[in-house]
């Protein structure tokens, strides 16, 4: 276990943190996710050092790092708003934490290069902060946090500010950083973001964990109401988009046998697909509809939710379908009836890798 | 519109009053002094000395204090501790008294019967009638315009950066001098170039410490004093020259500096 939370309180109003319990292992590419207020920068300041909390103990490498100091702990943090020092150029931010540790200026010299090669800014080094964009900002505070090789990388919200295109280039660079080894701790309330990066997941709501696992055991067996209407999306999916340059529909692939047509525009890769589970119908014989995903299937299991039912079926894949209790009862549902499962290709949404 | 251009017309009006209230016993004695008297004056020995020493004595009152007084501000600037409101309001003391009593209060405060007057006398130092004497005279009536503006300028740099600083492996008095003083420097600065001319400038306090040696206030009273206001207008207008002169220079130099924020 490389960092270890054991029952973490913080009185902090408006966020109070209680009994805030986890463990992240090395190479561990960690969500932490809930909405605003959920007190998820709380615990990042926690584990940084920049707060303390008021019971528990955190563990680094099997070492008792509650009290150390907030400079010794070889934890890099990257804010939400970034932080990155108006009055210092960008290598001086970058060479800011070395210099810190009587590094030798050689090193220090080569430690930057690097590291703007490896994010692409070496071309901005010598510009002062206020006149860079955003994505720039980012990746400079990345660059200054991880040139002293932190055991842990915390990030704070990273992809909230920042427009679309630039969120794909940055999480493709963190999911890049991730792989070359480095444990990253992520915050967000956005769980597409959990979907596409974590390996892990931790749901927070009011200052309580409510459900830690893999994303996939978190999101597609949610344990409680909250974690379920918060992840929103039980249906997503692992799959790989079959290269087409057509305009129309295309095809992904799903544990190389079931094949899902949707709309978008990438032409190739993989990722995930995410379908609302609103979007599905659940019919006893073939529908003649104008949707194109239809499959026929089992029903694994039968959940009674808010005024309507949850059901489970296997067509290969486990698809989750809200019905009313009106329509279950119509159609005479039970758990091993074979039914058939519809959904239209523009409530599939791909998000690439 | 037509009403709101009205209100700018009188309130032009009633600037440019107050800005010729300011602009016209200035004006009127630079008029009032001929070029010839400028220059003689200028270069009489004790005119001179008394402008030096002036200088001199408000820069070892703005630096020497400076070194506490800025780390002080800093400190107000971030920390809650008891009685904040009350440190506050006594900082700003020596800015409500009258300054003769605050003179009288300091002779009493640094006299040879005084604690700390027994102590420098001890080094056979004597701070009434001392250049230090004037020092401390002219940093207890100007100190609160440091504080106040430095504490502002702290205050105004975001708590984040420091804390960032703090996670980059930085020590508490590594932030302090690599992130804060270089954020809220300009604050600082200006703080400083207010206390300087305050203590420059001031009379009251320095007159009840130390008649001599003579600071170029001082040094105006008393030719005003002995001879007349003919006498006294060449030493006033010379100090006003050498006041703006150093003014202009500081606040060039400040400029220049400003720039790390951009």
């Amino acid at each position: 276990m490389m960092l270890e939370l054991k029952n973490i309180s913080k009185k902090y109003d408006p966020f109070n943190l209680e009994d805030i319990s986890l463990s992240v292992e090395k190479g561990d590419y960690f969500v932490l996710l809930g909405p605003s207020g959920a007190g998820k920068t709380l615990i990042l300041e926690i584990i940084a050092g920049i707060i303390q909390a008021d019971n528990g103990e955190i563990f680094l490498d099997n070492e008792n790092i509650t009290n150390k100091r907030i400079q010794k702990r070889k934890i890099g943090m990257v804010f939400q708003d970034l932080a990155v020092f108006p009055h210092l150029s960008v290598k001086e931010n970058i060479e800011y934490p070395l210099k810190n540790h009587r590094i030798n200026k050689s090193i220090i010299r080569e430690k930057v290069i690097n590291i703007s090669n490896k994010l692409d800014i070496n071309h901005i080094l010598n510009r002062k902060p206020t006149t860079l964009s955003g994505g720039e900002l980012q990746r400079v505070a990345l660059a200054r946090t991880l040139v002293s090789d932190p055991k842990i990388l915390l990030l704070d919200e990273p992809l909230s500010s920042i427009d679309i295109q630039l969120k794909n280039d940055l999480r493709k660079l963190l999911r890049r950083i991730n792989k070359a080894g480095q444990t990253i701790i992520h915050v967000t309330h956005d769980y597409e973001e959990a979907v596409l990066l974590a390996n892990k997941v931790a749901i927070l709501n009011e200052g309580k964990l409510l459900q830690t696992g893999t994303a996939i055991e978190v999101f597609q067996f949610p344990k409680s109401k909250f974690v379920a209407s918060f992840t929103g999306v039980r249906n997503f999916f692992p799959c790989i988009l079959k290269p087409s340059y057509s305009k129309g529909l295309k095809n992904v692939i799903i544990d190389n046998s079931i094949e899902i047509k949707l709309h978008t525009d990438q032409t190739q890769g993989t990722g995930f697909i995410l379908i609302g589970d609103n979007a599905i119908f659940v019919s006893n014989h073939k529908p003649e509809t104008s949707a194109c995903n239809n499959f026929l299937g089992e029903i694994l299991e039968i959940i009674p939710a808010n005024n309507s039912i949850e059901l489970i079926v296997n067509v290969g894949i486990k698809i989750s379908a809200l019905i009313s209790l009106e329509s279950y009862e119509n159609l005479s549902l039970f758990e091993g009836k074979q039914v058939w499962v519809s959904f239209k290709a523009t409530n599939v949404k791909f998000l690439p890798n | 519109m037509k009403r709101n251009n009205a209100l700018n017309l009188l309130f032009s009006i009633l600037g440019g009053l107050v800005l010729l209230f300011i602009i016209a016993p200035l004006v009127g004695m630079f008029f009032s002094t001929s070029p010839n008297d400028i220059i003689e004056t200028s270069k009489e020995a004790e005119v001179q000395k008394s402008i030096w020493l002036t200088l001199l004595t408000a820069m070892m009152a703005t630096v020497f204090f400076a070194i506490a007084a800025i780390p002080f501000a800093y400190l107000l600037a971030r920390k809650k501790f008891p009685f904040k409101k009350l440190v506050m309001g006594i900082i700003d003391l020596p800015i409500v008294i009258p300054h003769s009593a605050a003179g009288i209060a300091i002779l009493g405060f640094i006299s040879r019967d005084s604690a700390i007057g027994k102590i420098a006398s001890e080094f056979g130092l004597n701070f009434v009638g001392h250049p230090v004497g004037i020092s401390i005279a002219m940093a207890f009536v100007s100190i609160p315009f440091l504080i106040n503006s430095a504490r502002d300028g702290f205050a105004s740099v975001p708590i984040k950066l420091e804390k960032a600083a703090l996670s980059l492996g930085a020590s508490p008095i590594k932030v302090f001098f690599t992130i804060s003083l270089p954020l809220a420097w300009r604050n600082v600065l200006s703080g400083l170039i207010l206390m300087f001319a305050r203590g420059m400038s001031e009379f009251g306090a320095v007159i009840i410490v130390a008649y001599h040696p003579m600071i170029a206030p001082i040094l105006i009273y008393e030719r005003f004093g002995a001879f007349g206001l003919k006498y006294a207008r060449p030493v006033a207008v010379i100090f006003i020259i050498v006041s703006l002169l150093v003014f202009v220079l500081l606040r060039l130099l400040s400029k220049e500096k400003n720039d790390v924020r951009t």
